[in-house]
């Protein structure tokens, strides 16, 4: 066999996108689709995909014969929090789609291979996907003293659980633009667009830059890094050339760069512009088929 | 049902936070101290002061402060002999952390405004400021583009989050007369007793003060101005054009206008750098129903890249962009230059 086993625990709209991207993954075998409700339609589009799928939770999950390698986690961050050490003790790698932040951050174009033998990775938030890149391809070219994205989404498709703790993505984004994205400092901004039609996943970022800096270099970096991003996430793309000013009073007397971007969604499941529910399915698909290499690859006897 | 034993209603100034737009976040303590002990002193009970786009708004995004807003609180607050002093936050920009800043430098009104259909992002921060002892305040924002009713069902959401008042924030400054009357009206019947309801007006289509009476004949028990109209946009109701005007009607502000005309005169304009001004882009803006913030943010992209503003805003106001897309101009203005 080539493929690694994967359950998708959570079977609401993020999960069975999910499952739509795993079914055509050539590292991956989505073989289980985990809910709580037994009229889940995520259940039954699993079912009519050929997964298992059952409404008895992670408990039951946990105790059939046969586990699988991966766990794609799409419930809660309180759910996650409960269930990560139980994974982690069946030595089941875990991709957390969830605020829960229990492992590594991960951004599929930036650190993916830094962890590949961690138990648990965390995929940030959606406008931590779509915009670290962007810092990591200005800072491995200059000195970044701080960067700052704006995240504009559709409000239907930002959820209750977003709504609720809309600190925590604030919070959350601002750290991964420093860690991952390699900002001394990091600030996120995200809006809520009641538009009608609803409009696609709009990112801003802004990079404070040195005022000599080689803008050549930076420009052709970003056009770089967002390629690689496009590679998994297929409708990431720029909206203009990155913008290039020199300080003004109001900039806080930095120089800056701003780089425009929109996420368009697969569509695989959700609609085309919940890019920021699409990004998430999309690096999620990305860091599993990492891990799932790492399982084939030590299955074959040495 | 008056505001109080001594007032009809209560008016908050917005010069020092809503001003913060047209002063392009300069203020410095020097600027506070001195709008603060005039307005203060002639008796304006709530005054807020914060970055135009509320705590930790100071960014690229909407423009870096020259002094940090929460010393310009602290300064206020050692100023006021009378006044409360009020600070703005918006949920996805500002955090939780901000407001508990804000109140230990003895800010005591929290305001948190959310674009108008997603009142839902401000439950948490309610909570705190209400478990910090803090009154409250919500802001639904841009309501012109929600129905009375759409507007009401959200402001049911904050008060029963915490809020103790809501209002009907005309950001665009696009509401015209009834079209205020009746959203006030929609949010008075639906709130009760739970919360009072406030309206805060803007001049782009030069009506602010006009709708500021009309929203008080509805049941509004709190209006926002700012001196001199010192604000976004075409600027705000001007505080002593309303104070004159409620006088003459007989409605208890507890403003002395004849104090807060010569406020407006020798204190606060000559630290604006401008009149705000019904000119091309502000009556624009009232016109197409765009976001009064956007103003000095299209007037600087439109000299960088050498296009229209108003076209600029037009664009804004097709795409529908609710307040805090600023970023968006920026887009907007390289699209147009590269037509």
């Amino acid at each position: 066999m080539t493929k690694a086993t994967a359950a998708i625990v959570g079977s609401g709209n993020i999960g069975t996108d999910l499952m739509y991207k795993l079914l055509r993954s050539e590292e991956i075998e989505p073989r289980w689709m985990i809910g709580v409700d037994p009229d889940s339609p995520g259940l039954k589009r699993a079912a009519s995909e050929g997964l298992i799928a059952s409404a008895d939770g992670v408990d039951w999950l946990l105790a059939q014969g046969e586990l699988p390698d991966l766990v794609f986690e799409a419930t809660s961050a309180y759910v996650h929090r409960a269930n990560a050490p139980r994974y982690a003790e069946l030595g089941i790698q875990a991709v957390d789609l969830t605020p829960a932040a229990i492992g590594p951050a991960v951004v599929p174009a930036v650190n993916l291979g830094a962890h590949l033998d961690a138990p648990n990775v965390s995929l940030i938030t959606c406008g931590g996907q779509a915009t670290i890149p962007m810092v990591y391809a200005v800072s491995r070219v200059t000195e970044v003293a701080y960067a700052e994205i704006v995240a504009s989404v559709a409000s239907p498709s930002a959820g209750p659980g977003t709504r609720a703790n809309i600190d925590e993505f604030t919070k959350t984004t601002s750290r991964g633009i420093e860690t991952i994205g390699g900002a001394a400092r990091g600030k996120a901004i995200i809006i809520l667009n009641p538009a009608e039609p609803p409009m696609l996943m709009q990112d801003t970022v802004f990079c404070a830059i040195p005022e000599d800096a080689d803008r050549d270099a930076i420009a052709a970096s970003i056009m770089d890094v967002a390629a690689d991003v496009a590679s998994y996430v297929p409708g990431y793309r720029l909206r203009a050339e990155p913008q290039f000013d020199d300080p003004t009073p109001v900039s806080g007397g930095l120089a800056r760069v701003a780089v425009f971007l929109e996420v368009e969604g697969a569509g695989d499941f959700l609609p085309p512009y919940s890019g920021n529910l699409d990004i998430m399915t999309a690096a999620a698909t990305k860091v599993g088929e990492g891990f799932a290499q790492r399982v084939v690859s030590e299955r074959i006897p040495s | 049902m008056p505001y109080g034993a001594d007032l009809d209603i209560r008016v908050t100034d917005s010069s020092l936070r809503d001003g913060s737009h047209a002063k392009q976040h300069q203020f410095t303590v020097e600027h506070v101290r001195a709008i603060v002990g005039a307005l203060d002193d002639a008796g304006v009970p709530v005054i807020e002061v914060t970055h135009g786009d509320g705590l930790g708004g100071s960014s690229f995004n909407y423009g870096f402060s020259h002094t940090p807003e929460q010393e310009l609180i602290k300064a206020a607050v050692e100023t006021a002999k009378q006044a409360k002093i009020a600070f703005l936050m918006l949920p996805g920009l500002g955090v939780q952390d901000d407001i508990r800043e804000a109140a230990d430098n003895g800010g005591s009104i929290c305001r948190i405004a959310t674009h108008c259909t997603e009142a839902d992002i401000s439950a948490q921060h309610f909570g705190l400021a209400r478990d910090l002892g803090l009154e409250t305040v919500g802001f639904l924002m841009m309501s012109h583009t929600q129905p009375p009713e759409v507007l009401a069902k959200q402001a049911r959401i904050m008060a029963d989050a915490g809020c103790q008042c809501v209002y009907v924030v005309d950001s665009a400054g696009a509401l015209i007369m009834e079209q205020t009357s009746d959203r006030i009206s929609a949010l008075v019947a639906e709130l009760g007793n739970d919360a009072q309801v406030g309206f805060h007006g803007h001049e782009n289509l030069g009506l602010g003060v006009a709708n500021s009476v009309l929203a008080v004949r509805a049941g509004a028990l709190q209006i926002d101005g700012s001196t001199r109209r010192f604000g976004a946009g075409a600027g705000n109701t001007p505080v002593e054009g309303f104070v004159a005007v409620a006088e003459k009607l007989g409605i208890r502000t507890g403003i002395d206008t004849l104090k807060i005309i010569d406020a407006a005169e020798d204190v606060v304009r000559p630290i604006m750098d401008g009149e705000c001004l019904l000119d091309r882009l502000s009556l624009t803006m009232g016109y197409a129903g765009v976001y009064s913030s956007f103003l000095k943010h299209a007037d600087r992209q439109a000299r960088r890249y050498g296009v229209s503003g108003a076209e600029i805003l037009i664009e804004a106001g097709r795409r529908k962009l609710v307040g805090g897309q600023e970023d968006q101009l920026i887009e907007i203005a390289v699209a147009l230059a590269g037509k």
